[in-house]
């Protein structure tokens, strides 16, 4: 950071030319790490190495993905059963052909069944499907969540809502390494007439994550 | 940390697993980027799937290069982990590690 950094608002008016980070929420107290974070886009700017326009255009389009797109991926594998079978063998070629691209991590489609619920974690981050789901939420980055969902999935998932049978296996995906996790729900009884975009309507995220199932009524 | 500290964690050969096949972690907590859980480690599991080779993030952590590897997916009983886990018997997590932390048991 090429000055000490103000605590205080002001208005650029204090007779340097460099570049200074967009506005922050006013509640936020900054981590050191945020700070590092801040400093190091700061000196990129500064730098020319990147301007600060590009930086935002990549968090607005960053931002701009919602879980739609992941819920256009599953109802296309409830309607279509060999888009199904092309998602779980090959995701990225799947969710890639309805106009999601992931070039960065492989991408594992795992599927809920009578037998068998997913959910995924990262418990050493957050890794997540951003492409198909977006920012993860809050609660899926805590500490209580990463720690308690691989040592008793069956108690969290019930805090979410989601009791399952005892006979039903409850499968978790820690997702540490290279590879990202999206979970197809089961589809509703009751909703084979819909259609496609109105059973997209119904897939949730957190449906996708494994914490919730899908309801027949959204 | 040198590339010759992060080098030597790497044993020479590695056999390729099969789905189906036992595997032990390492029971090992060597520093820097490990991407391996610390609750598995020293864990017995069984592999269910190969993703193929992948840059090996404790090298890749320190722009270190170093030969590519095997991903597994191995599954690993919730009753297997915890001595106390009270859910289903079949109840499972599935981690995804790299070769050079797996021991065929």
């Amino acid at each position: 950071m090429p000055h000490d950094h103000h605590d205080h608002e002001h208005d650029h008016a204090h007779g340097h030319a460099h570049a200074h980070a967009p506005p922050q929420p006013d509640h936020k107290v900054h981590s050191y790490y945020q700070i590092l974070g801040v400093a190091l886009k700061e000196l990129l700017v500064e730098k020319g190495v990147v301007t600060a326009d590009e930086v935002r255009a990549a968090i607005e389009k960053r931002d701009q993905i919602t879980p739609a797109h992941g819920a256009k991926v599953v109802a296309r594998s409830w309607v279509d059963p060999l888009y199904r079978i092309k998602l779980l063998t090959n995701a990225n070629l799947a969710v890639a052909e309805l106009g999601f691209p992931m070039t960065t991590t492989k991408l594992v489609a795992v599927e809920n069944s009578e037998e068998v619920h997913n959910v995924v974690v990262c418990t050493l981050c957050s890794c997540y499907p951003r492409e198909l789901l977006g920012l993860p939420p809050a609660w899926y980055k805590s500490r209580a969540y990463r720690a308690r969902i691989v040592s008793e999935p069956r108690a969290v998932l019930g805090e979410f809502g989601t009791n399952l049978p005892d006979n039903v296996e409850v499968r978790v995906h820690d997702s540490t390494a290279d590879i990202r996790y999206l979970v197809i729900p089961i589809q509703p009884p009751g909703t084979e007439g819909k259609s496609e975009e109105e059973l997209a309507a119904l897939v949730t995220r957190d449906s996708m994550i494994g914490v919730a199932e899908v309801k027949a009524h959204g | 940390m040198s590339a010759s500290a992060l080098q030597t964690r790497e044993a020479p050969v590695h056999v390729p697993l099969n789905p189906g096949d036992l595997v032990r972690v390492r029971d090992d907590y060597p520093p820097g980027h490990i991407r391996t859980p610390v609750y598995v480690r020293g864990k017995v599991g069984r592999v269910t799937r190969s993703f193929g080779a992948f840059g090996n993030p404790e090298l890749l952590a320190y722009r270190l290069n170093g030969p590519q590897q095997e991903l597994y997916e191995v599954r690993f009983l919730q009753r297997d982990l915890w001595s106390d886990y009270s859910g289903g018997p079949n109840d499972s997590v599935d981690l995804d590690l790299y070769r050079h932390w797996l021991e065929k048991v």
